[in-house]
């Protein structure tokens, strides 16, 4: 089995780490990982995006064309990327920053998450990464939420490692989310 | 244990382990990366970082820092690279042992900072002028950058060469896991030759320069010697589904990696495809290639230039076989995709077709 995965949005939006965490997290469960960012004249506020592989066998191309998810953080990248998801594939819309009216395809499993309001709820609306993050392995179960925060434990030095506890915890109110869209919504 | 890391950062934590306590480097897309790691990690190791006043500076350091016999490299990406060529020329000449990184992006002149492998002919054609040769590694991962920078270092002391490691921008860019294997006690050369403070031992002497026209001719000679010796026993390819194919295709690096889903999913479709992806481009793996044909037909280049190694899979090849090619320019990648139907299409044979299968 093998998944790939589209991480987009704004610079400063968490979208690289996002994508580095669900792919240091398959490593950690012992999968093949690849992750390729966007580069270029990129700055925060700009576009970015990252694209993650995971996968049980060795991986040829590390380069995604047509993905079976893309997590969505703002209105270019739906523009963007929705036309490339695999057929049935997943959307995952973070809905506090991107009108979710814009989507076209009827065959896609879509999701809109509030993400920034659950995270602001949680205290710290930086966090609305870990919960975009939450849903996606909720639908989908590619790794474990311990997985990630393990991966973020080893990515976050040492003195900030107080926050692991507000990321799991939003990894969590987005796994939930994808269940009560109405309580998220609230 | 396997890290994840970005293959630009790699290979500058693969040469502190090979010994390399020397960079000299001037940053530009999409490899600023490496110099950056080893900024904060050579003062570490008591190692030597620099960032020099132009890419001609860090060049002419490289050179003197190797003739002190340091285990020394720098790196760029193609228009800081042409700027390096007359460097590499004289390194080459004066049989001088060290890296040089060349993480590839569009061109030609400024270009673009898109991934690319268009530089594969100042690669393996030298770069600057006279008769010489670069030894030139070309990696497919981030492992395989770990690898072969260790690898690198070994080379270009046991031959008194310069070698060139040769990646493009996704290959700097991309994080995947890699381990850095233990490796034999580093490389101990005995570098006699090295000006290292004469202590009484005869004068030595590091120079390209030989006015005597008979002089340079046995020099020459004698660099071309080394040369094909490297030629008869460095060259390296891996072969991935070759043994029955009816269509090999020939690829490197990041190339190399999107044609072996092309070829897998070539083989879902019953086409009996196969990969050989060179490993060293310089010395090209002829034998490695003459060897594989075996009962395939027609044989496919799939490049990210307008076809460049073409020639000498052309030249391996020599007219037993057609030799086709698919590339895209200017910083675009191909797609799996895309290559699967110039398989499908090789030979101008239609080998969708079932019909048409051997």
């Amino acid at each position: 089995m093998q998944h790939e995965i589209i991480v987009a949005g704004f610079g400063g939006q968490g979208v690289l780490l996002t994508g580095q965490l669900l792919a240091y997290a398959g490593l950690l469960e012992g999968k093949q990982v690849a992750w390729v960012p966007s580069y270029g004249p990129e700055m925060r506020g700009g576009t970015a995006n990252c694209s993650v592989i995971i996968s049980d066998r060795s991986i040829g191309s590390p380069l995604v064309d047509e993905p079976g998810a893309a997590l969505v953080f703002n209105q270019p990248s739906l523009e963007k990327f929705e036309k490339h998801i695999r057929n049935r594939g997943l959307l995952l819309i973070n809905s506090s920053t991107v009108d979710t009216r814009g989507v076209k395809r009827k065959d896609l499993q879509v999701h809109h998450i509030p993400a920034n309001e659950i995270a602001a709820r949680l205290g710290n609306d930086r966090v609305a990464n870990m919960v975009m993050l939450g849903a996606y392995l909720e639908l989908t179960g590619v790794v474990s939420i311990d997985s990630v925060l393990a991966a973020l434990a080893k990515v976050l030095p040492v003195n900030k490692h107080s926050l692991l506890t507000v990321n799991r915890k939003a990894a969590e109110a987005g796994a939930l989310s994808v269940h009560h869209p109405l309580a998220a919504e609230l | 244990m396997k890290v994840l890391m970005k293959g630009n950062e790699v290979i500058g934590e693969a040469a502190v382990r090979a010994g390399c306590r020397a960079f000299f480097g001037y940053p530009i897309t999409p490899q600023t990366e490496l110099p950056e790691y080893l900024a904060h990690r050579m003062p570490e190791v008591g190692g030597f970082f620099l960032q020099a006043e132009s890419e001609l500076a860090a060049i002419n350091m490289v050179y003197g820092a190797a003739g002190a016999g340091a285990r020394v490299m720098t790196s760029s990406s193609g228009p800081g690279i042409s700027l390096k060529a007359e460097g590499i020329s004289y390194l080459a000449g004066a049989q001088l042992p060290c890296v040089i990184v060349n993480i590839m992006r569009g061109g030609p002149g400024l270009g673009g900072i898109q991934p690319s492998q268009a530089d594969y002919f100042q690669a393996t054609r030298g770069g600057g002028h006279g008769d010489y040769r670069v030894i030139v590694l070309a990696p497919a991962s981030v492992q395989e950058m770990a690898d072969l920078t260790a690898e690198a270092f070994e080379l270009a002391d046991r031959y008194r060469n310069p070698v060139m490691l040769l990646g493009d921008g996704i290959l700097g860019q991309m994080m995947e896991a890699v381990e850095f294997k233990p490796r034999p006690a580093q490389n101990t050369t005995n570098k006699h030759w090295a000006t290292t403070g004469r202590r009484g031992r005869s004068k030595n002497i590091i120079n390209s320069l030989y006015l005597d026209p008979e002089l340079l001719e046995k020099h020459n000679q004698k660099l071309q010697q080394k040369y094909s010796q490297i030629a008869g026993t460095e060259s390296r390819a891996e072969t991935y589904r070759t043994e029955d194919a009816a269509i090999i295709v020939v690829a490197f690096g990041t190339a190399a990696r999107i044609a072996r889903t092309a070829v897998d999913n070539a083989r879902a479709r019953g086409i009996r495809a196969g990969l050989i992806r060179p490993i060293t481009l310089w010395p090209f793996p002829e034998p490695v290639i003459r060897e594989s044909l075996g009962e395939c037909r027609a044989v496919l280049t799939v490049e990210m230039n307008a076809g460049q190694m073409l020639d000498d899979v052309r030249l391996a090849v020599n007219g037993t076989r057609p030799v086709h090619f698919y590339g895209r320019m200017g910083g675009m990648v191909p797609s799996a995709a895309e290559v699967l139907r110039a398989i499908e299409k090789t030979g101008g044979m239609d080998h969708g077709h079932e019909s048409c299968q051997a």
